[in-house]
């Protein structure tokens, strides 16, 4: 994403998955001035999308979807054709490599990102030119940090 | 050869069994404790507990050496991507994969994931086979090779009925290789005239079948 261009026009960014990570993801994307499409296979996703809003997530702009993801007809119900980003955020990380790919290869959305709690794979496929969040990779790496900080303090 | 297969449910299990009856090396990985405990009474050390979808309980059964991986488990997207991964990572030449939901079968095509199976096509292929309503059989798909055998029934007002095979203008890209008339089939020679009734096995490249049934004409199994 071009930051300059965003700011003045704003992008349209499909986020599959609006659990607490995806639906938080949304709303901020949302106040920023983007268009914001969520898909999620279970309607109650869509009150965690209106968590701290005054208004309905439909009323201050947003798109919310009901569907699975690996369904083409969700997927195009949804706006996948004119993403110009797509964040894979469901709570599978099988789920999430599989339609990261299918954004990226079937539709050619410019920026994919799939959210993999493995770290071992979202390395392999961060290799493989898919780019991957890992937060597994980011609690460990803050644990180490505290602990061997910790252990230091001990160790005097 | 060393076959590793995913997924101890019923498929697994049989495949599992048949393989090592015939002499193979197998390991089956199946992730649900319970069934693993059922599976490993009769198969012992050959099989594994464990999720297939974590590289390290694919690198524990031996995935760098396996000759075939086959991942049969209820759950497309762990099938897809168990193949991918064994394929891309692990270089293993060959996988199969077992599709549940048919409509899935275009991404694990996007995946580069072949050949897949699925019980839904093979039932339809009996169908067609059994009940062949539309004079049009799909014998055999070899999409790697770019190649298909199908059967089609010549109608009472089938345009080549009467013609020689050395008359016929066939689509580019097919070939008649039998025929079969009153139950008895032989290779067509170019002399060989066809009669309506018969029933043709033509190779052709994927994708041309509605040219060459137009070629042939409606068949008979409306009037029929």
């Amino acid at each position: 994403m071009c930051p300059a261009l965003s700011s003045i026009h704003g992008v349209f960014i499909l986020i599959v998955g609006a659990g607490r990570v995806g639906s938080s993801l949304a709303r901020s994307m949302l106040r920023d001035g983007h268009t914001v499409s969520c898909l999620d296979e279970d309607p109650e996703a869509h009150a965690r999308l209106e968590i701290g809003l005054e208004k309905s997530w439909e009323d201050v702009g947003g798109q919310f979807t009901v569907g699975t993801a690996l369904e083409i007809e969700a997927l195009q119900e949804a706006g996948i054709e004119r993403a110009d980003a797509f964040v894979a955020s469901t709570d599978g990380d099988n789920t999430n490599i599989v339609i990261a790919q299918i954004a990226q290869r079937r539709f050619n959305v410019p920026t994919v990102i799939a959210r993999i709690l493995d770290p071992y794979r979202a390395e392999w496929y961060e290799q493989q030119g898919l780019h991957t969040i890992c937060p597994t990779r980011v609690a460990i790496e803050m644990l180490e940090t505290e602990v061997k900080e910790a252990a230091a303090k001990v160790a005097g | 050869m060393y076959v590793l297969i995913v997924g101890a449910g019923k498929v697994g299990w049989n495949l599992a069994r048949e393989l090592l009856d015939k002499g193979h090396e197998v390991t089956v990985i199946e992730n649900d404790r319970g069934r693993y405990l059922t599976v490993e009474q009769e198969l012992e050390h050959n099989v594994q507990y464990g999720d297939a979808s974590e590289l390290w309980v694919l690198e524990r059964a031996g995935v760098s050496r396996a000759d075939l991986v086959i991942a049969v488990t209820g759950d497309d997207e762990d099938n897809m991507l168990i193949c991918q991964v064994a394929k891309e990572k692990y270089m293993v030449d060959q996988t199969i994969a077992r599709v549940n939901n048919p409509r899935n079968k275009q991404w694990f095509e996007l995946l580069g994931i072949a050949p897949v199976v699925s019980a839904t096509d093979l039932i339809l292929r009996l169908i067609e086979h059994e009940v062949p309503k539309y004079g049009l059989v799909h014998l055999l798909d070899l999409p790697r090779e770019r190649l298909e055998i199908i059967e089609l029934l010549l109608g009472d007002d089938s345009p080549v009925a009467g013609r020689r095979v050395a008359d016929l203008e066939l689509p580019e890209g097919s070939l008649l290789i039998s025929v079969l008339r009153e139950g008895a089939g032989f290779v067509p020679n170019p002399e060989t005239v066809l009669e309506s009734g018969d029933e043709v096995l033509a190779v052709l490249d994927p994708g041309m079948e509605d040219e060459l049934k137009a070629y042939f004409g409606p068949d008979g199994s409306e009037s029929g």
